[in-house]
């Protein structure tokens, strides 16, 4: 193994300076030397879009970029997009769309929602389709998310549609009778 | 949304042995020699574990069969099975050994067609000594079945317009975004397995049976699935990773590559034939399915999913007479195993596909066709099963108003309608607590696994709903078996109504306690006093709130109620699934596409689907479940399938060559409606529904591309090239004429 070679990046605002085997990349970097998990890992050759982070404000596959070609940059993580514990605008239209099923496509597609709103602040469907087109969800939860990252442009998001709770009272089958 | 939830390959994992397996490339092998020294050269390496390091015989397991071993023994069975795991102290060093273990071997041709399978002369993928007493043993039939009703040879006769053709559905796999991720750790005498799995409890007895030990020694952490669809039902690779940290002490971890878990979990293809005998009006006379389905080299689920898909192949109708025949055809291709739908979208295919040609043939509209066949709720369409339980044409009726079925078309553009039903479980069992703290606060213990279909938020609801707490004061425990209570399963859109009802009945258990508790506070009788949505009623006009209540019958020492629920579904032993269907899953959709001729590219300009779900617990939940059903289904219908070469290997793995719907691929208008009539055995009259929506997918788009060009399709998926194929074909044959 090669030795390993110290980098530093502004990594959610905060300066880090980590060592990095030449052949690892961001993705790597960030999940296993820094801790932060809410990167995902899927396909590893740029195509699913898990991995998407903002480096110096562009979208990027961080399975693709090499650590080392990462030092000096600023990278945003979705670690890094709620701030003092409030939801950023496109987090909580995400919540209040039910955009999210399993969850696990979901911090990719709000980095690439985020880059998007950045470069093209009130998007048609037709450019939040492209803006959205690298980054797979199997649950296939696109017409919520679609619906999120327009609500978030659009400034107010929906009001949610999560009740508070399920309830027809009238309608209650006895619970302890085993369905049919 | 934050990025804080903990999947398995996103938990700690700073002192543990990183696994790699090695594999052949190829589909089937005879295994010689397996040379390892070079790999334990690697420095940080400490285990290589071949078939030799394993108990002999080599140990086996399955949900159906005990068939799979833990490590290829012998012969490699299919492209990917793995003859041997490396666990090194870093990834690379892992990568690096397993890419230096050397493995012998002599490749043989490899069955993967249902023809080829079946042929006289074919080969056994399984022998025959692993089929103790099973008369298909000597053949590559796993298993033969037979369902039916009435006498369709003497209903012959009556048939005045029959209708036949054979559909053929693709191998397409499940592709979750989250790869298979596993882990595995000594515990004292026990053993400790995580795994994104949706039944936590069956692998925590496949585990304990293969070790030896007693199930209170296995724990099975299960984080929620980053998505399962089914890939994650049954055990794969947990057995090797117990056997590896047993050998080396040491907790290990294997993250499966996107590639590798193509080679793990698949749907099975199929090829079903079709004969369906109508009177003029468009009446079902009868109906005869011949179905086989290409599975893999062991059952894992497979066979059952050969079985829930053809019992029900006949569809939502009113058919006197129906003999359905389904065999489940071993071939040395990966494992086929659940997968959303459950065996049931290629029969879907075959059987919509075939009533869309016959409402041609009978120049029916196949609206007209549907409601005139399709039985009414309380009709029992299968004799001796749970009759209708929804108001089916009421879906029905609602896609073709939806999508203005009757209304003219676009230029250039076709429509198309299938409707697709499913069994739901036919057993169950699910126990759940409720623990209503001294704060009011509720803790919920259920052992369903929550893979994206949004339980954990269901059974927050109806705790809160039931104990008056908010629902942000609720915590749904779930996904470990030394914590949370035994559940069946999470398969086939079970857990809102099985697990819901545990929820609900364990919330009702701790109402009893405080009617209990609060009597005694009051001196006064239980039956004066009324418990209901967190409110406590006494018999003087006084209402006090359930936590009020609570801490004072709870008094100085405070503490907590806890409530236990349990829903069962009994088995019948003389039905032929097991036990009737608890519920069904019905879903009608109607889309509308337009072909572009000269590239074969089918482009949804509408999309509708409409699910019975009896009542929609969480509407945003149920519009996801459905719109992402239809599109995945979508993806099986238009782009999805397998490659394989003439020696059985997958040619397309990952996901540069193996396509899967993007926003790109989304139908231009999207509609998607829930029919709620709380006529479901669930909570508050809800059914399941996360199934529903896949299932009549390909045959209404099928459809619609017959309306638009004339051509009918009767292979998946409808690419480009096959329809364009199917174009030209058609072109030269009306230019012969």
């Amino acid at each position: 193994m090669t030795e390993p070679l110290p980098i530093e990046l502004t990594v959610n605002g905060r300066d880090r300076r980590v060592e990095v085997l030449p052949h690892h990349t961001l993705l790597q970097a960030l999940r296993e030397d820094l801790g932060l998990t809410g990167t995902k890992e899927c396909c590893l050759v740029g195509e699913c879009g898990a991995c998407t982070v903002l480096v110096d404000g562009r979208s990027v596959d961080s399975c693709l970029m090499l650590a080392a070609e990462a030092d000096g940059s600023v990278v945003l993580t979705v670690e890094g997009l709620a701030t003092g514990g409030e939801l950023s605008p496109l987090q909580q239209a995400f919540l209040d769309t039910s955009a999210a099923q399993c969850g696990f496509c979901i911090p990719g597609q709000l980095l690439s929602a985020q880059a998007l709103l950045a470069e093209v602040p009130h998007p048609t469907r037709a450019q939040i389709e492209e803006g959205l087109a690298g980054n797979l969800c199997r649950c296939a939860g696109y017409e919520q998310i679609i619906e999120a990252v327009r609500a978030a442009a659009a400034g107010a998001a929906e009001a949610p549609a999560i009740p508070p709770a399920v309830g027809d009272r009238a309608a209650i089958p006895d619970a302890t009778v085993a369905p049919q | 949304m934050t990025g804080s939830q903990g999947y398995v390959a996103d938990l700690p994992h700073d002192d543990v042995l990183h696994v790699k397996l090695v594999a052949l490339d190829v589909a089937r092998a005879r295994i010689g020699r397996i040379e390892t020294s070079g790999a334990l050269a690697v420095p940080g390496v400490l285990a290589v574990l071949t078939p030799a390091d394993l108990p002999d015989p080599m140990p086996r397991f399955g949900p159906q069969r005990r068939d799979r071993p833990v490590l290829a023994v012998g012969e490699t069975k299919y492209h990917g099975e793995p003859v041997a795991a490396v666990a090194a102290e870093t990834l690379d060093a892992a990568e690096e050994a397993a890419a230096q273990v050397r493995v012998a071997f002599e490749e043989l041709p490899a069955l993967h067609s249902i023809e080829a399978a079946l042929a006289a002369d074919a080969s056994l993928v399984q022998d025959p000594s692993l089929r103790p007493g099973d008369p298909c043993a000597a053949t590559n039939i796993l298993h033969d079945h037979h369902y039916g009703w009435g006498d369709v040879e003497a209903a012959a006769g009556d048939a005045e317009v029959v209708v036949e053709g054979r559909y053929d559905f693709p191998m397409v796999t499940q592709f979750a975004i989250e790869p298979h991720a596993f882990m595995a750790a000594p515990d004292g005498d026990g053993i400790v397995v995580w795994s994104a799995i949706q039944h936590p409890y069956w692998l925590q007895r496949v585990v304990a049976d293969l070790l030896a030990l007693p199930l209170s020694k296995v724990r099975v952490i299960a984080p929620d699935p980053g998505g399962a669809f089914g890939g994650k039902q049954h055990a794969k690779y947990e057995p090797l990773l117990a056997f590896l940290a047993r050998a080396t002490g040491r907790r290990v971890r294997l993250v499966l590559t996107l590639e590798e878990t193509f080679q793990a979990v698949r749907r099975g293809a199929s090829s079903v034939h079709v004969r369906s005998g109508f009177r003029r009006d468009g009446t079902l006379v009868f109906r005869d399915i011949e179905a086989d389905y290409l599975i893999g080299a062991y059952a894992d689920i497979a066979d059952r999913t050969v079985a829930k898909g053809s019992y029900t192949s006949n569809g939502p109708y009113r058919v006197p007479n129906v003999r359905i025949h389904a065999r489940s055809v071993l071939s040395h291709t990966v494992p086929s195993t659940a997968f959303r739908g459950f065996g049931n979208p290629q029969q879907i295919w075959a059987v919509e596909s075939n009533m869309n040609e016959a409402a041609e043939q009978l120049g029916i509209d196949p609206l007209d066709l549907r409601l005139r066949n399709l039985a009414g709720p309380g009709e029992a369409f299968i004799p001796h099963d749970t009759s209708a339980d929804g108001d089916w044409a009421q879906a029905v009726g609602r896609a073709a108003e939806l999508i203005d079925w009757g209304g003219p078309r676009p230029a250039g553009r076709g429509r198309g309608i299938a409707v697709g039903l499913k069994s739901g479980p036919t057993t169950g069992l699910s126990y759940a607590t409720v623990r209503l703290l001294v704060d009011g606060s509720v803790v919920v213990n259920a052992g369903t696994s929550d893979m994206g279909q949004g339980a954990r938020t269901i059974f927050a609801q109806i705790a809160a709903d039931e104990l008056g707490a908010p629902v942000d004061w609720v915590t749904v425990v779930m996904g470990d078996t030394a914590v949370v209570p035994y559940d069946q399963q999470t398969s086939a859109s079970r857990s809102s109504v099985l697990m819901g009802n545990a929820v609900l009945a364990a919330c009702r258990d701790v109402q009893s306690k405080v009617r209990a508790m609060a009597a005694s506070a009051e001196g006064v009788d239980q039956a004066a006093i009324v418990v209901d949505r967190g409110e406590v009623r006494l018999p003087d006009g006084r209402i006090l709130p359930i936590r009020d209540a609570v801490a004072r019958g709870l008094g100085r020492l405070g503490g907590e109620v806890m409530g236990i629920g349990e829903s069962r579904k009994e088995a019948e032993p003389d039905h032929p699934l097991g036990g009737t269907s608890a519920f069904y899953e019905f879903n009608c959709t109607a889309v509308e596409v337009e072909v572009d001729r000269e590239t074969g590219d089918v482009a949804l300009t509408r999309h509708v689907t409409v699910s019975d779900v009896g009542k929609a617990l969480h509407p945003g939940q149920v519009r996801g479940q459905d719109e992402g059903a239809a599109i995945m289904g979508l993806g099986h219908t238009l782009m999805e399938h397998y490659i394989l070469d003439e020696g059985g290997r997958i040619r397309n793995l990952g996901a540069i060559d193996y396509r899967i719907p993007t926003t790109m691929d989304l139908p231009a208008r999207m509609e998607s409606d829930a029919i709620e009539n709380a006529d479901g055995p669930g909570p508050y009259g809800a059914k399941g529904m996360s199934e529903g929506a896949l299932l009549p997918v390909s045959p209404a788009v099928a459809a619609a591309v017959h309306d638009a060009t004339g051509v009918w399709i009767r292979d998946l998926p409808l690419s480009p090239e096959r329809v364009w194929h199917a174009l030209q074909e058609a072109t030269a044959e009306a230019a012969d004429r």
